[in-house]
């Protein structure tokens, strides 16, 4: 009799403490809790950060994030006008936008967050060995089409790359296709094979001899060969990995930043102290992109 | 008192059935505005001779269907040509010719076939039939519209023979006995009388192999290269192309919404529609008049 009292009672004050304090626990919450930090730019990062966010959600369940895309340029005018907390940017904050948020009295302040490298990768049985950027673009738009133009067999060249709607895809159109020039209006050869995915053209590479393709530098699987680029005929060439990324010397690799509205402070300088820590930098690993700390 | 409350229950149950009947239509017609909603903006944002050029390269705004369609044309082509002889020679075999047990072995195996996943299909197409034509043909790769199309006529088979298996059973006995009485051999009755008398269930059941193949998106994507190069001729079979449903798929995911992008991706979606529609209107009009014929040979 007495037991069943006391579970009687346990059950009517666990209901009760469910029902009148869920109210005060929000209430209390948006008190104690700082405001969502609002991370918003560059779509080629947006699944980082979204994976940065999730991860950081999940140990600090009382700090909100939220994490929307849109390109660079649409982060960093959001941090200007101070509607976003950190801008994600997968290029440098260019000189005419510091002034801009200058204006506003806000001065920008830069963190890598991570680097994005490209790696080109051929059959394990292909000789080539390295290629300049020029040869590699001259690939890519169609003006060479046989590997002995460039040191390999007598073979077709077969030419992949990414579908048009990845960030991988423009970078490269940009950076390596077109050099890195602006007014050059170079565009992939229209023979190039538009695979849907990374696995897609590693799968291509793997068994085929006349196929050449780039991916992500994460992505890239030890069953094909990974070439060494140099940045123009004459210099020297790279291989791509970790180390060459990080000292720049690689070619196509670029750094990853986010910026914030002057020294961050409280809750946004803990989640960039996070990022920049070991444990995050796992995730970078883990979505294709290298860390900017060994791993 | 009952028999009213039953009479209401036959009007519900009546109006329920005709109502949706008649869903066809309304949901045809939805889908139908919708796709000119969003897709005919596409004819005032980009002119008509750029969208009849040769170049698709959508993030630098280059709008040219023809390589798109001429993919399309090159892939369903091939499949028919590969699945109506082979889809009309298994269903004159399960029909005409198989012994009971082989019938009853064959069908099922047949179902089976129309429940394999595409992206399954798919999957075996860029692992093992992409490797082997390119070895096989020495073609510089295997991702062709070939390869699509032998993975499109397999997934249009299975309709194929049922439908063309049913037409040819619902051929009178009487005509293939008396066939055989006036001393056809077995393959003259198959040619000469079933075969024709069953014409207008094989022709359906080849378009909506057809239509099937047409429509069909997962299996073209991963195996046929995606290259956006208009096709010249047959030999265009053992190179990349790019299909429209390939290209709706691939682009949809990531293209902002009301951008001319977007517009011209769902006015692919209108061609894709018409052209469907000319394939089963065509094959109506077929039905229809050989059955007129029948009908005047009979009276």
């Amino acid at each position: 009799m007495q037991i069943r009292n006391w579970i009687i009672l346990c059950i009517v004050a666990w209901g009760l403490a469910g029902c009148g304090g869920a109210r005060p626990a929000q209430a209390g919450g948006a008190a104690e809790k700082s405001a969502a930090i609002i991370n918003k730019g560059s779509d080629t990062m947006v699944n980082l950060a979204l994976a940065w966010a999730e991860k950081y959600q999940s140990l600090h369940p009382e700090q909100p994030i939220s994490v929307t895309g849109g390109g660079s340029g649409t982060g960093i005018t959001a941090l200007a006008n101070g509607a976003v907390d950190i801008a994600n940017a997968s290029r440098a904050i260019k000189p005419e936008e510091i002034q801009a948020m200058r204006a506003n009295g806000i001065d920008p302040v830069e963190f890598v967050v991570a680097r994005d490298a490209i790696a080109i990768i051929i059959h394990p049985d292909n000789p080539v060995e390295r290629l300049t950027l020029q040869q590699i673009s001259a690939i890519y738009s169609g003006q060479i089409n046989n590997w002995s133009e460039v040191g390999g067999e007598d073979r077709p060249i077969v030419r992949l790359s990414r579908e048009t709607n990845s960030g991988t895809h423009v970078y490269f159109l940009e950076e390596v296709l077109r050099l890195g020039q602006k007014d050059n209006k170079t565009l992939f050869s229209p023979d190039t094979l538009l695979l849907p995915s990374s696995e897609g053209i590693t799968a291509e590479v793997r068994d085929n001899p006349n196929a050449i393709g780039y991916d992500g530098l994460g992505y890239v699987t030890p069953e094909v060969k990974v070439v060494a680029v140099a940045a123009h005929p004459g210099a020297e060439y790279y291989y791509p990995s970790v180390e060459t990324v990080n000292n720049h010397t690689y070619p196509i690799a670029r750094d990853l930043y986010m910026y914030t509205a002057g020294e961050p402070q409280g809750a946004v300088k803990a989640y960039l102290e996070w990022i920049l820590s070991s444990e995050a930098q796992a995730i970078v690993v883990e979505l294709g992109f290298v860390p900017i700390v060994g791993y | 008192m009952t028999r009213s409350w039953n009479d209401w229950k036959e009007i519900l149950i009546t109006t329920i059935i005709r109502a949706s009947g008649y869903s066809a239509i309304l949901f045809v017609a939805l889908i139908f505005i919708f796709l000119l909603r969003e897709g005919l903006p596409a004819l005032a944002e980009v002119s008509p001779a750029e969208l009849l050029s040769k170049r698709w390269y959508p993030i630098e705004a280059y709008f040219g269907l023809l390589p798109l369609l001429g993919g399309t044309l090159i892939v369903t082509l091939g499949a028919a040509l590969i699945a109506t002889p082979i889809g009309v020679g298994t269903a004159i075999y399960i029909a005409e010719i198989a012994p009971r047990w082989a019938r009853e072995l064959l069908k099922p195996f047949i179902e089976v076939m129309a429940g394999i996943p595409s992206v399954v299909l798919g999957f075996i197409g860029v692992l093992a039939l992409a490797p082997l034509l390119r070895r096989l043909l020495d073609l510089p790769t295997g991702l062709t519209a070939l390869t699509g199309s032998l993975l499109l006529a397999a997934i249009s088979l299975p309709t194929i023979v049922s439908v063309a298996e049913d037409a040819l059973d619902a051929v009178p006995r009487a005509y293939r006995d008396a066939a055989l009485a006036l001393g056809a051999t077995q393959w003259q009755t198959i040619w000469r009388v079933t075969l024709p008398a069953a014409r207008s269930g094989v022709l359906t059941a080849v378009m909506l192999g057809l239509g099937r193949a047409i429509g069909e998106t997962m299996t073209v994507m991963m195996v046929t290269g995606n290259a956006p190069v208009t096709p010249t001729g047959l030999g265009a079979l053992f190179s990349p192309v790019r299909t429209m449903t390939a290209t709706i798929a691939a682009e949809m995911g990531e293209v902002a919404t009301g951008s001319t992008h977007y517009h011209v991706l769902f006015f692919i979606g209108i061609v894709l529609f018409l052209i469907s529609l000319a394939v089963n209107l065509a094959a109506s009009s077929v039905v229809f008049r050989s059955r007129k014929r029948a009908e005047r040979i009979l009276s």
